[in-house]
């Protein structure tokens, strides 16, 4: 496996967020998944556009709410209430004049099991824009082929597109996905643990897909494993039962972490 | 070694045998129940050699009474002595039982009864002329005896006795020869009367709806009596048509030698079928065997459904069922889809369900009784006013029909779709609805465009189950449609081709009323069985080309378990 040094993988070493044009700001943001029991504790976040930006903490601290709350994937769980204010790009999403249709299409996620349909390959990409109705074939062929092109998969499936993407490997349904949800260019990606399920060559893969697409979208990324946020991140917020412990460039999170309870989970103390 | 009890028990082998037991059992009574209905069924086509024998059983005071029989052995069993000398014949009673035998003579209008149990002790003298035939007739069932002369116009144009084989040719020509004038007769009467009666029907009907409306005038009135004229034209020249061919085929008949002696004329017209087992080698008896199953299956019934076929019951039960599947698919899958996508999960939707799951179980007469007070008298009443006032009082829709069965049934059977659909639905990975939404997909489109697709195996297993319910089902449906006989099927070349009004014939009905409302039960019994056993294929076929449909779906959305 090919080793990636932290430095040279962080384009913008050490950066300081607060310095940086944010793209999503979240402010004071509770969540609650029945009355008493609460997820999220008062969130404050600005996370930088077109940077990678990585959730890291122990499992149940909140960490998958918290991105499931950046394109309202909460909504459709019963009796969850969220209150505080989360704006991506200066417009508060949870405002009642928003679509969440079109909110989910600008922020798009990639989940931790790959989930393609079960459609053909073409039709997986196509999925979104036919959804938005357009339906020319000439616009269809050309988006289908770009967006697998920028997830690294034009070159495997070229000759299979209408195959079934059920018959394709793991990492590479992960990666279809991510082509899906790129082919309706959003403006932020959310990946909800996107390796997780995943074979240590399929993650090398992913990762060096992520490197790559930052340099067009925003990117969340949601991870147990630290030396992947070390790996693909620009900055790392590390949360601990639904508070957000610390924020700041991975740089500094992993070398000099500014609380004890960081550099505890990050020295694998606990967690 | 010896084991002991409890580590025997233990070890569950008794376990694996009581379930294999139980397979076992299940499977001998499927096959079982296939081979009754096969055998007592099927055997009923085959062409039996017919017997010729003296019977002279004793009558009273030693006295015995001798006659010749002629027919076709059906079964034997043993009796005891005292119930037949209570039915009048003074047997031996000091021996317990007596054998004897059903036997079929035909002869109907000869002899009064075409079965009759003949005491095997009293029968002597059996042998099998080559010469015997046997007529399948039009009316008064089978007819058997001797060949003995050819009649045209009443004038006998070959004398038997002399020479059988010339005889039997010029009997076999002028058969085919009314054969084909019958079907003539036959395609007349059905198809361009029909045609005539119905476009009559039509004109009247509109006539009538003109009339209701008011805009019936001298000019319409004129127009109408012009078509009505040339209709009536059409029909008179069939008729003549069917006269001059009546003529024809009434112009040869043929002369037999009944079993005792007598000579009786029968009319050429009259036959469906002769043929002469006792000569007929396997090959041949195979032939006639399969010929007469063929008659079965795409014949009309004869004589109160004790002769003939049984097409319009086959047509009449896939109909109902191809058109009940087209009304409940759709609802049970749409009413399934809000309980589980939309309506929130709560005391209310799960008191739904268990109202679904228990309407289920009424009983189905019950649902015939509602479909007769609400479909036919409310509904169809209704509609009758609304859309059909011309042909009033008589009723279009107000009646059992087609429809009404069709939606009885569905209503029996939406339940059923439901739930499976429900199943269905809840299986479907949450992850892949997640990713339709996080696409920008609307609830709506998800539902539509991934959840359904998947689903759709679940919705076939569900009209499956609802298919095998509704095949079987004859309660509700002597309330809401299914007559004892139909004149015509309800898909025709008349338009609109599909008559939903209209009442048919169904395989389930076809046997409560073959086996018991038959005025000859003897006839009918192996109808009963042959019958059942092709209601049973039916449903089975209906049921296979379901479960070949849900395959090749369940193929293209194999579940996503990764």
């Amino acid at each position: 496996m090919r080793k990636v040094d932290v430095s040279s993988v962080l384009g913008a070493s050490a950066e300081n967020p607060e310095g940086l044009e944010s793209c999503i700001d979240v402010s004071g943001l509770n969540l609650y998944y029945a009355k008493d029991k609460r997820a999220l504790n008062g969130i404050d976040l600005k996370i930088p556009k077109q940077r990678v930006t990585a959730f890291i903490g122990p499992s149940g601290c909140g960490k998958s709410s918290l991105l499931r709350c950046l394109n309202r994937m909460n909504d459709l769980v019963d009796d969850c209430v969220i209150d505080g204010l989360i704006e991506i790009d200066g417009e508060d999403i949870y405002s009642k004049h928003v679509d969440v249709a079109d909110l989910r299409r600008r922020v798009g996620m990639v989940f931790q099991k790959p989930n393609p349909f079960p459609k053909s390959i073409y039709e997986n990409v196509a999925y979104g824009l036919r959804i938005q109705g357009i339906n020319s074939k000439r616009v269809l062929d050309e988006v289908v082929e770009k967006s697998l092109r920028a997830a690294a998969l034009w070159d495997e499936v070229k000759d299979r597109l209408h195959d079934s993407a059920l018959g394709m490997s793991g990492g590479q349904q992960q990666r279809l996905v991510i082509a899906r949800t790129i082919a309706v260019e959003p403006e932020v990606l959310l990946l909800d643990e996107p390796a997780s399920a995943l074979d240590p060559i399929s993650t090398l893969k992913i990762e060096e897909l992520i490197h790559e697409l930052k340099r067009d979208y925003t990117i969340v990324i949601v991870t147990h494993n630290m030396q992947q946020a070390a790996r693909v991140s620009d900055f790392t917020a590390f949360m601990y039962m639904g508070d957000m412990v610390e924020f700041d460039a991975t740089d500094n999170i992993f070398t000099n972490p500014a609380k004890k309870q960081t550099e505890d989970y990050i020295t694998g103390r606990y967690g | 070694m010896k084991i002991s009890a409890s580590k025997w028990l233990s070890s569950g082998t008794p376990f694996v045998w009581l379930n294999a037991g139980a397979v076992a059992i299940s499977i001998l009574m499927v096959v079982g129940l296939l081979g009754l209905l096969t055998v007592r069924g099927m055997a009923h086509f085959w062409p039996t050699d017919v017997m010729q024998a003296n019977y002279a059983p004793p009558v009273a005071f030693g006295s015995v009474m001798s006659t010749e029989v002629l027919g076709e052995k059906v079964e034997t069993e043993s009796v005891s002595s005292i119930q037949i000398a209570s039915s009048g014949i003074p047997v031996d009673e000091s021996i317990p039982t007596y054998e004897r035998e059903l036997v079929k003579l035909g002869n109907r209008d000869v002899t009064g009864a075409d079965f009759a149990w003949l005491l095997s002790s009293y029968i002597s003298d059996i042998r099998y002329p080559a010469n015997v035939v046997v007529l399948e007739r039009r009316e008064w069932g089978n007819f058997y005896g001797f060949l003995s002369g050819v009649k045209e116009s009443g004038e006998r144009v070959v004398q038997g006795a002399g020479d059988d084989a010339a005889l039997w040719d010029e009997f076999e020509q002028r058969l085919s020869r009314a054969l084909a004038i019958h079907d003539e007769i036959y395609r007349i009467e059905k198809q361009e009367i029909g045609e005539v009666n119905y476009a009559l029907e039509r004109l009247r009907l509109n006539q009538r709806g003109l009339e209701l409306d008011g805009a019936f005038d001298a000019e319409t009135e004129a127009e109408f009596a012009a078509q009505r004229e040339e209709l009536g034209s059409e029909y008179a020249l069939l008729q003549q048509d069917l006269v001059v061919l009546n003529q024809t085929i009434e112009r040869d008949s043929a002369q037999f030698f009944a079993a005792n002696g007598a000579e009786i004329e029968v009319e050429f017209a009259d036959i469906v079928r002769a043929y002469r087992p006792n000569q007929m080698g396997f090959a041949e008896k195979l032939l006639t065997y399969f010929a007469k199953l063929g008659e079965f299956l795409t014949d009309e019934p004869r004589e109160a459904n004790t002769e003939g076929g049984i097409f319009p019951a086959i047509f009449g039960t896939v109909m109902m069922v191809l058109l009940m599947s087209v009304f409940v698919t759709p609802f049970g899958v749409v009413a399934a889809v809000y309980l589980r996508e939309y309506a929130r999960q709560g005391f209310v939707t799960q008191a739904i369900r268990i109202a679904v799951n228990n309407l289920a179980g009424v009983p189905s007469i019950v649902y015939g009784v509602f479909g007769l007070g609400f479909f036919i008298y409310i509904i169809g009443a209704e509609v009758d006013q609304l859309f059909y006032p011309e042909a009033l009082p008589a009723p279009t829709f107000g009646t059992p029909g087609l429809l009404w069965a069709s939606l009885t049934l569905a209503l029996l059977t939406v339940p059923v779709v439901i739930v499976a659909t429900e199943e269905g639905l809840a299986r479907i990975p949450r992850s892949v609805r997640e990713g339709s939404l996080a696409l920008g997909a609307t609830k709506f489109e998800t539902l539509w465009r991934v959840v359904l697709p998947m689903a759709s195996p679940a919705m076939m297993t569900g009209l499956i189950l609802a298919v095998a319910r509704a095949a079987g089902e004859v309660a509700p449906l002597m309330l809401v449609g299914v007559v004892k006989l139909a004149p015509s099927l309800p898909l025709d070349g008349n338009y609109p081709y599909l008559h939903l009004d209209q009442k048919f014939m169904h395989l389930g009905f076809h046997i409560y009323d073959v086996g018991f409302q038959s005025p000859n039960i003897e006839a009918a019994r192996p109808l009963v069985f042959a019958t059942a056993l092709l209601l049973v294929i039916v449903i089975a076929g209906l049921n296979l080309s379901a479960v070949a449909l849900r395959n090749r779906l369940r193929e293209k959305f194999k579940s996503l378990e990764v």
